[in-house]
């Protein structure tokens, strides 16, 4: 049953006891999958990403250093592969065309040959980015092309296929009113898409947008939000707007084009760790430390959809982009043993009904005794 | 003249009493009663129009009387079935049906699916592996650092002496003006396990602020109803060195959970039964009531008790992942009036 259901949930989350939850909105049930059958606190889940083919795999990287292949269609865990290198936990994963590229707090980007039954093998590429990362973020439009930030680590675009130097290196933005130097803590980073601009939201309660295409490498737009750091990011679909998350539970959606806040969402009371909008649908999906996983709607109106208690602390989500979220197979595979045997039922009441059709007294026994039910609670003459 | 007057103003009131319903407009209860000044009895209440209530008279003399009627009328009213339901009662003796149960706010508690169960290994695993992992195997044991913030007056200088005779192992120092971030380390170099900081606003204290040493979550508290010990009346002598019991009521959600492990954790392991001292939390409606007795059995079941030590009642504002870090710490929990106390019978902890 959990195997099959595997397939059907519309969010997969990671938390800190390294159990991966599958939940199923539609039901809202959610399904525990843990490789080693026991939660484990050293594998807890720092970062997930889609496998390759759709989204029938999902690359979960765990505390450990390792990454595990988890199949979405058959519910378990087929195999996984250590990455050592560097110091800290995994900041971003992403697959590409078989190879898998990770990045870890000390700032080291290596990439991996993507078979999970060898051993741990040598890196295909390793970069060094600078220490203190705090996220890295492949390019859906190019998926060699990687982006990474962190604390006093400003924004940089790597393109893997190219040099060791990165394609594009951001600059600080000026001195403040006091000229003090601002302070650098980029937290989350996106691409936006049909553009070569990247968007960043910063711990200092800040959402920049760079466009390496300008000839200036300070930020193109800078607005803020709120008054604590800004934890995660996405993008809403088609809309020129972001949505943030900080430390508190605050959600805001930030217009791209002007710099102003849209509107903000309610419901979360803890920091948040995980954001993410389905490319058309006007949903969102957040997780974070209060333990709960809840499912907002963006727009017409803007409210809470779905919510869901889980019992540890979220630290990552994905939510599945199809658009069928109403499927339930489960009932088509049972409705087939049900129709044979209502079938072989209706069949011997056909039987059965031929030969009573010329008996009219027969039929009108069952008419008397319904009269007789009727007339029972009103009448005295039974 | 005037006692005719005062004649026909009383009878026009008594007039006005003795119809049951009257809800009558002023002028024809004018013209009734002086038809009845001889002491006929009125007709019955005439027909009034229907909708009308009681507050649209705008005498507010006869308003008021209307409306003390009408208050006896229902209280009569209400006398008559409470008699009637507890004769019913007595008749029935044995068979009578089981007394209904009031309904209060913590009986209609809205459900809480957080509600810890205790059979859950999901939530049992994620305890035993949390930052008191360590309290709670027995391989740290309690040790306490209390301060207040900067420059504190008299009743929280009391407070703290007193909070750390109720809290075993526990010091006191002096804020001078120290930075929490950089108590913090130090206070971790030298095996603190713990750290409460009484914050004081026009002089009397009004918070606390609870971080648990290594790495642990640190909860900030409003404070409030504090009384100490000469404040308390019929309280017992000072308490003792021996560790007291602790006593942790109603915790039940997992952010309770969460919080009452970390009042737990102040305290040692090993309680000494002999000093027959016990340190209270009751959580209810998320108020954490503190309380410190010593308890005294007289017989199997008849237990007395004196109150020694402080009391103060305290309310979780923000329950913080990480050591002390307002600004940039990240939050497991932070209370939010607009959104969360919407509901009356809707609790947190």
């Amino acid at each position: 049953m959990a195997a099959v259901g595997a397939r059907w949930n519309h969010v997969w989350v990671g938390t800190e006891t390294g159990i991966l939850k599958g939940v199923n909105l539609q039901r809202k049930q959610a399904t525990n999958f843990t490789a080693a059958g026991q939660p484990r606190r050293e594998e807890a889940v720092s970062a997930l990403c889609w496998g390759a083919g759709g989204e029938t795999q999902i690359l979960v990287g765990c505390a450990d250093r390792t990454v595990r292949y988890f199949s979405t269609e058959e519910g378990r865990f087929q195999g996984q592969q250590h990455c050592p290198g560097g110091e800290g936990t995994f900041r971003g994963l992403a697959q590409v065309h078989g190879t898998l590229i990770t990045c870890v707090e000390s700032g080291i980007v290596q990439v991996w040959n993507d078979n999970d039954k060898e051993a741990s093998s040598d890196p295909l590429l390793e970069l060094s980015v600078g220490p203190g990362v705090c996220r890295m973020r492949q390019d859906p439009a190019h998926p060699h092309m990687v982006a990474t930030g962190g604390k006093e680590n400003a924004l940089k675009v790597w393109d893997l296929q190219g040099s060791k130097e990165p394609v594009f290196r951001a600059k600080n933005v000026r001195n403040d009113w006091l000229d003090l130097r601002v302070p650098i803590w980029d937290q989350d980073i996106q691409f936006l898409p049909e553009s070569q601009k990247l968007v960043t939201c910063t711990g200092y309660h800040q959402v920049r947008v760079y466009d390496p295409a300008s000839p200036q490498r300070r930020p193109v737009l800078e607005a803020t939000y709120g008054e604590y750091p800004l934890t995660a990011m996405t993008l809403t679909p088609g809309a020129n707007s972001v949505i943030v998350g900080n430390t508190h539970g605050q959600l805001a959606e930030i217009d791209l084009r002007q710099g102003r806040l849209l509107g903000c969402l309610k419901g979360l009371a803890g920091s948040v760790r995980g954001l993410q909008c389905h490319p058309s649908k006007p949903l969102l999906a957040s997780c974070g430390l209060d333990r709960v996983l809840r499912v907002h709607r963006i727009r017409n109106p803007r409210g809470l959809e779905h919510k869901v208690y889980l019992k540890s602390q979220l630290n990552c989500l994905l939510l599945s982009g199809r658009d069928n979220w109403e499927d339930e197979p489960q009932e088509p595979k049972k409705a087939p043993p049900e129709d044979t045997e209502t079938d072989e039922l209706w069949a011997s009441l056909e039987a059965a009904a031929k030969r009573k059709l010329p008996d009219l007294e027969q039929t009108q026994g069952p008419l008397q005794t319904r009269r007789r039910k009727k007339q029972r609670p009103g009448s005295t003459s039974s | 003249m005037a006692k005719a007057g005062d004649k026909s103003g009383s009878r026009v009131k008594k007039g006005l009493k003795r119809k049951a319903t009257a809800e009558e407009p002023q002028e024809t209860a004018v013209a009734e009663d002086g038809a009845t000044e001889s002491g006929v009895q009125p007709p019955k209440a005439a027909a009034f129009p229907p909708g009308f209530s009681i507050s649209e008279i705008k005498n507010k003399q006869r308003r008021h009387l209307m409306f003390t009627r009408w208050k006896q009328q229902q209280r009569k009213e209400k006398l008559a079935i409470k008699k009637k339901l507890k004769k019913e009662r007595e008749a029935l003796g044995d068979k009578a049906p089981p007394k209904p149960i009031p309904k209060t706010i913590d009986n209609q508690r809205v459900y809480d699916e957080t509600v810890v169960d205790p059979n859950d290994e999901e939530v049992a695993y994620d305890e035993a592996t949390d930052e008191f992992a360590s309290y709670f195997n027995r391989q740290t044991s309690p040790k306490i650092l209390i301060t207040t913030s900067d420059r504190p007056h008299g009743r929280t200088v009391r407070l703290c002496e007193q909070l750390s005779t109720v809290i075993p192992n526990s010091h006191v120092y002096y804020r001078r003006g120290l930075a929490l971030k950089k108590i913090i380390p130090q206070c971790i170099s030298r095996d603190f396990t713990d750290l409460i900081v009484i914050n004081e606003d026009r002089k009397t204290p009004n918070g606390l602020i609870l971080s648990h040493l290594p790495n642990g979550p640190t909860a900030h508290f409003k404070m409030s109803s504090v009384r100490l010990r000469k404040e308390i009346k019929r309280r017992g002598k000072d308490p003792t060195e021996h560790i007291p019991e602790i006593i942790l009521n109603n915790f039940t959600t997992r952010l309770g959970h969460s919080v009452g492990r970390m009042f737990a954790s102040l305290f040692p392991h090993n309680p000494q039964f002999i000093g027959r001292q016990v340190a209270t939390f009751h959580n209810q409606r998320d108020y954490i009531f503190f309380r410190f007795h010593r308890y005294i059995f007289r017989s199997e079941k008849k237990v007395g008790i004196q109150e020694l030590g402080p009391r103060f009642t305290l309310k979780l504002r923000s329950l913080q992942k990480g050591t002390f870090d307002s600004k940039y710490g990240e939050y497991e929990w932070v209370h939010k009036p607009r959104e969360m106390d919407t509901n009356r019978r809707k609790f947190h902890l």
